[in-house]
């Protein structure tokens, strides 16, 4: 009889009718969850029993000489690979492999690639514009008006990503460090619960690099960010914690200084690279 | 319904409506209000030759909307322009009623001149104008929404996709050019009396298309720019520019392709009706694949991705092209070429680019360029 009376009350909301802000699930643990994952392409073993744990909110480098296997890596969290062995979770509730890479997009993971494609031809605000994430049917988006909350978000974006005094210039423009600011911005507006940067510096001068810099560490908290790079300085100034990679496994982890006294990176990657910088 | 006022508060789309109504005034007071001898007179049959050039400019904005926004190059937006006109041709077939030659209370001439002995079942409903005026729309439209539900979901594009509808057009031509077909093969449907009542003959109707003419062009001008002004439109530049990006925002293109194309094809099936009353005849030759690439390169030449750049190339390339024909016939196509190698290589952006160039060092906000709006100042 209790529960008819509860039904019969009109002023409460039940928790399955109310809309959840995040279907992800990370009360109890990480984020993003990867255990003895396995790839190869033809016999060659691209990901080689990798295990990997994000936790929410968190900024993390991922570091590794070529071939290491950080893109396929990514491939598999945005599902473009599918692995032979292992397991990939994202909170506690969605398994990843079972996924197809829209579904995973759309519930936030979000991937900015090495190239920065943004469209040339719209301005920085409209770029974000189309970015947002609302109803992109046809008569929806023919129909589309901004309000003063989705002008806000934009704003907030624009402002995160230094763009303000460019919003109405044609991202074609813009220089290429101020593209790629502008595409992580254009992600940004999908709100992603995890962020997958590729090489963000590639190409960067010292001052677009500290300005990236800012920008990711920014983010961190809010979001949770995975970042592939090559550059060890860049990763030295914005990594809390640092993965390495080698031939498709984690080689070591910890904070910047462990990870560089490690015997083992040195020989593998950081010595070299030392060198060169 | 916000969207499609937006239009009216862009500064291009004023200027353009402005100098198409006055156009309209004074070409009809000139016509309507002087003696046939007055050295001011604008004779009828400029009249009508104006109101065939403005039925091209709409015709041109059609292509200029799917081409220049959306990177679909269509060569066969003829198809949608001469079903329009073949609705519009049965609709005034059904009007002679027994005035035809034979005098037949229901058949077309050519038809009883085949022996055929009662009306095919397409040709059925021709009689009521509102069914008419609605196939005009419809039969382009459902001919694109097929075409392209099956072009654009299998993701043809560039010159495939023009190679297509090239061969949408003639294999169209081929058919209309058969008997059989019942739509008057290569002679096409033509000997018009009367449209809605009014005898096509007469001066007074005659200004009425060319207004007619005038305002179907503003109206599918006004609804081009609603579409590009929106979020849409830019959607389309987007896609036009990087497809794959814009798939991975999560826009459906092939749907966003689809739609605008079918827009488009429609405003060509109502450029083609215009167009068959004011001409007196539709024949297959509408469906040329020569016509369609006639069309794009109006566009061309005007500046793609503007409209109003459509409407200039449409109307200066075919009064070129009356003078032409008039005075030396077979030196046309070598101008038109020549015409169209002389804007390509010097003036990439069309007559359009020129004007805009112009525009800007007068003022600091230049003609609405489609790819140059401040999408946050129209919203």
């Amino acid at each position: 009889m209790n529960i008819l009376k509860e039904l019969a009350n009109r002023d409460r909301v039940f928790d399955f009718l109310a809309p959840a802000d995040s279907p992800v699930d990370v009360r109890h643990g990480p984020i993003l969850y990867m255990e003895n994952v396995t790839v190869s392409f033809d016999g060659f073993k691209a990901i080689d029993n990798l295990n990997l744990t994000i936790d929410d909110g968190e900024l993390r480098c991922i570091i590794g000489p070529n071939g290491a296997g950080k893109t396929t890596m990514m491939d598999i969290i945005t599902g473009k690979t599918r692995p032979d062995a292992g397991q990939v979770w994202f909170g506690t509730r969605h398994d990843l492999l079972t996924m197809k890479e829209p579904e995973i997009a759309h519930l936030g993971i979000g991937r900015k690639f090495q190239k920065p494609t943004v469209f040339e031809a719209l301005t920085v605000f409209e770029n974000l514009e189309l970015a947002m994430s609302v109803d992109k049917r046809v008569i929806p988006t023919l129909t589309a008006r901004l309000n003063g909350e989705m002008r806000d978000r934009i704003d907030e974006v624009l402002v995160m990503t230094g763009l303000v005094a460019q919003r109405h210039q044609l991202a074609g423009i813009l220089s290429h460090g101020q593209k790629q600011w502008l595409e992580i911005g254009m992600l940004i507006m999908q709100r992603p619960r995890l962020l997958l940067v590729d090489e963000p510096v590639a190409g960067m001068t010292e001052q677009e690099m500290e300005r990236t810099a800012e920008l990711l560490t920014g983010l961190a908290g809010k979001q949770s960010v995975v970042v592939v790079e090559h550059d060890m300085g860049f990763v030295r100034s914005i990594a809390r914690k640092v993965t390495v990679l080698h031939q498709g496994s984690v080689l070591a982890e910890g904070s910047m200084d462990q990870v560089q006294s490690d015997p083992r990176v040195i020989e593998v990657y950081l010595g070299e690279s030392e060198e060169a910088a | 319904m916000h969207w499609l006022g937006r239009p009216f508060q862009e500064r291009s789309t004023q200027r353009f409506l402005g100098i198409l109504i006055v156009a309209l005034a004074v070409v009809t007071v000139l016509n309507l209000a002087l003696p046939a001898g007055h050295p001011l007179h604008v004779s009828t049959y400029t009249v009508t030759l104006l109101g065939k050039y403005l039925s091209y400019a709409l015709l041109a904005v059609a292509v200029d909307l799917v081409w220049g926004y959306l990177g679909i190059l269509s060569l066969g937006h003829g198809a949608f322009f001469a079903l329009g006109g073949y609705a519009m041709g049965m609709y005034l077939m059904r009007q002679i009623g027994d005035r035809g030659v034979y005098g037949h209370p229901v058949l077309p001439d050519f038809m009883v001149f085949l022996n055929w002995d009662s009306l095919p079942w397409y040709w059925q409903g021709f009689d009521m104008a509102w069914f008419a005026f609605a196939m005009v729309l419809l039969a382009p439209g459902v001919l694109a929404l097929v075409f392209g539900f099956l072009a654009f979901r299998s993701r043809v594009t560039g010159v495939y996709l023009s190679i297509i509808t090239q061969a949408l057009t003639f294999a169209l031509m081929l058919a209309f050019f058969r008997n059989e077909m019942g739509f008057g093969g290569n002679n096409g449907l033509t000997d018009f009396k009367e449209l809605l009542g009014f005898n096509l003959r007469s001066d007074v109707t005659r200004v009425g298309l060319f207004i007619a003419s005038g305002v179907a062009l503003a109206l599918g001008y006004i609804v081009c720019r609603a579409i590009v002004g929106s979020k849409l439109g830019r959607v389309c530049i987007a896609s036009r520019d990087a497809e794959a990006r814009t798939r991975f925002l999560g826009y459906r293109v092939e749907r966003v392709q689809l739609f605008v194309f079918v827009v488009s094809a429609m405003l060509a099936g109502v450029a083609g009706a215009l167009y068959v009353p004011q001409v007196g005849i539709i024949n297959p030759s509408e469906f040329s694949p020569l016509f369609s690439i006639e069309i794009v390169v109006w566009v061309a030449l005007g500046g793609r991705a503007t409209l109003y750049g459509a409407v200039i190339g449409a109307i200066l390339v075919n009064y070129a092209k009356t003078v032409f024909t008039g005075v030396m016939p077979e030196a046309w196509l070598f101008a038109l070429g020549g015409l169209f190698v002389l804007v390509t290589v010097l003036l990439p952006k069309g007559i359009a680019g020129l004007l805009a160039w112009r525009f800007k060092r007068s003022e600091s906000s230049g003609p609405g360029h489609g790819d140059l709006t401040a999408g946050e100042a129209t919203t």
